[in-house]
């Protein structure tokens, strides 16, 4: 895709990356992804972020298409990682800058990326700002959001946000705003990015989002370096669903999610969606087989109550099941009810160490119900209870 | 009591508040926190936090 000019001067010059199907090997990008990284064209020159190592030769095509032969005078790196710093080596021989901007955390993280010793690196904490020209650069740190270097980079004359990761999407396009955009599809996409990529960092989420209104700063332009740019009145419109997405309200909503040898804990599983179903509840099944625990993420995110089913498998979980709750913790959701069901033969330790993930979550466990190889009609009748049980719990909880 | 600072993203530990979430009751001071305890925000280790300038 050629360069978008998006404010006057202010261009869009990343890179879609049409193909890519697995975002960082941990999340999965169905619609692909882009690397967006901007070029300001002012008396000084910026460049704000660079593109992916694979992209290079997309970067240095863009910005002589914008540029011709005047150069880039100045860098912006709002966060170290290789998706938005990969061709940052390559670009500092090939452009020579005179200055590189970044935060405090960020020249760590560069240092600890580069190894270099006479780059012309400048940081800049909150509040430092730089004037190119007509236009400035108010810096502000958005630390663990979701990285400790993560920067975000205000212009104030064009009333722009270079938000880095957060606001991204994995979508690659030949659309370059929201509005042009299908608005389910960027929903759904926006909703999985931040379920699988924001979700621990949503304290901080908040306090950004507070600290930008009482700065009291006008935007209405916010540029990811993912996805879609979000302009007029998309901007509150994105601000409100990161609100809503960071305040982690459940909904009236269950995830059954399972792994079974013999589908006697899947029988479980379809007997408690039965039971919550009965109640009003909005289930969800998913056997670990059939899904990445990225898509399952995405459903789980909003969900009052998390069902979690495995068989005893040498004395433990089966790893499909311990992959997904591995993932799962390190994404820290909130304010969830949890349960645990298995089949199991002998030993049968599966619901206790299922019911152990569960607390470290910090969810609020019931009774598990575990059934010997073949669940008979009554042992499936005690998953319905558990259905039924949660079903109740879950409309205590929306109540609060 | 001294407020001591995650060096590595910034989360403020105040010994009035603690980290009840993570079993470290208000008036907790930071010296008599658990070494195992780990910052609520990023993860990092104890070792990593300064005392607030
Ligand atoms: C989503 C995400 C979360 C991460 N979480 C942590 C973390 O909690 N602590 C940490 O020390 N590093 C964390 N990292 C940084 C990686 O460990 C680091 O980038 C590492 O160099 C990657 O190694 P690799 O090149 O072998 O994948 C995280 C990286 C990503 C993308
Ligand atoms: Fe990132
Ligand atoms: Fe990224």
């Amino acid at each position: 895709m050629k360069p978008v000019e998006i404010k006057e001067d202010i261009w869009w010059i990343g890179a879609v990356d049409w193909n890519r199907r697995s975002f960082h090997g941990y999340s999965v990008s169905p619609l692909g992804t882009t690397y967006n990284n901007y070029l300001i064209v002012d008396d000084k020159v910026a460049l704000v972020d660079t593109v992916d190592k694979h992209f290079w030769g997309r970067l240095k095509c863009n910005v002589a298409q914008v540029l011709g032969d005047r150069k880039v005078d100045y860098f912006v790196i709002n966060h170290l990682e290789p998706d938005h710093a990969g061709c940052l080596a390559d670009a500092v021989e090939h452009y020579k800058p005179e200055k590189i901007y970044v935060s405090p955390m960020g020249e760590k993280a560069m240092k600890a990326h580069f190894h270099y010793k006479d780059w012309p690196v400048e940081v800049v904490p909150t509040g430092s700002t730089v004037s190119l020209g007509k236009y400035s650069l108010n810096f502000v740190e958005t630390r663990m959001l979701h990285w400790p270097d993560s920067m975000l980079t205000y212009v104030p004359e064009a009333k722009l946000a270079f938000t880095n990761d957060a606001f991204g999407q994995n979508i690659a396009s030949s659309e370059r705003f929201a509005d042009e955009y299908d608005p389910w599809v960027l929903e759904q996409s926006m909703r999985h990015y931040y379920a699988n990529i924001v979700l621990p960092y949503s304290p901080m989420v908040i306090k950004t989002l507070d600290a930008i209104e009482d700065m009291g700063i006008e935007i209405d332009m916010i540029c990811p370096d993912h996805g879609l740019i979000f302009r007029g009145d998309d901007v509150a419109w994105v601000i409100e669903k990161y609100r809503e997405y960071a305040a982690q309200k459940p909904k009236n909503k269950a995830v059954i999610v399972y792994d079974s040898m013999w589908k006697s804990t899947e029988h479980m599983a379809e007997a408690v969606a039965t039971g919550l179903a009965d109640k009003g509840v909005s289930v969800k099944i998913y056997s670990m087989k059939a899904d990445h625990h990225s898509i399952i993420m995405t459903e789980i995110f909003d969900a009052a109550a998390v069902v979690v089913g495995s068989p005893t498998h040498n004395n433990g979980i089966l790893p499909l099941m311990a992959d997904m709750l591995t993932y799962m913790k390190g994404l820290r959701p909130q304010n969830k009810i949890g349960a645990a069901i298995g089949s199991f033969g002998w030993s049968g330790e599966c619901v206790k160490i299922l019911t152990e993930w569960l607390e470290k979550m910090s969810m609020d466990v019931v009774d598990p119900v575990k059934q010997k190889f073949v669940p008979d009609h009554e042992g499936l009748g005690q998953c319905y209870e558990l259905g039924l049980l949660l079903g109740d719990k879950i409309q205590e909880k929306l109540a609060e | 009591m001294e407020k001591y600072v995650c060096t590595v993203c910034g989360y403020v530990y105040d010994p009035e508040v603690g980290d009840p979430d993570n079993d470290v009751a208000p008036g907790t001071k930071f010296a008599d926190i658990p070494d195992d305890w780990t910052c609520p925000i990023c993860g990092a280790g104890k070792e990593e936090f300064e005392a607030e300038s």
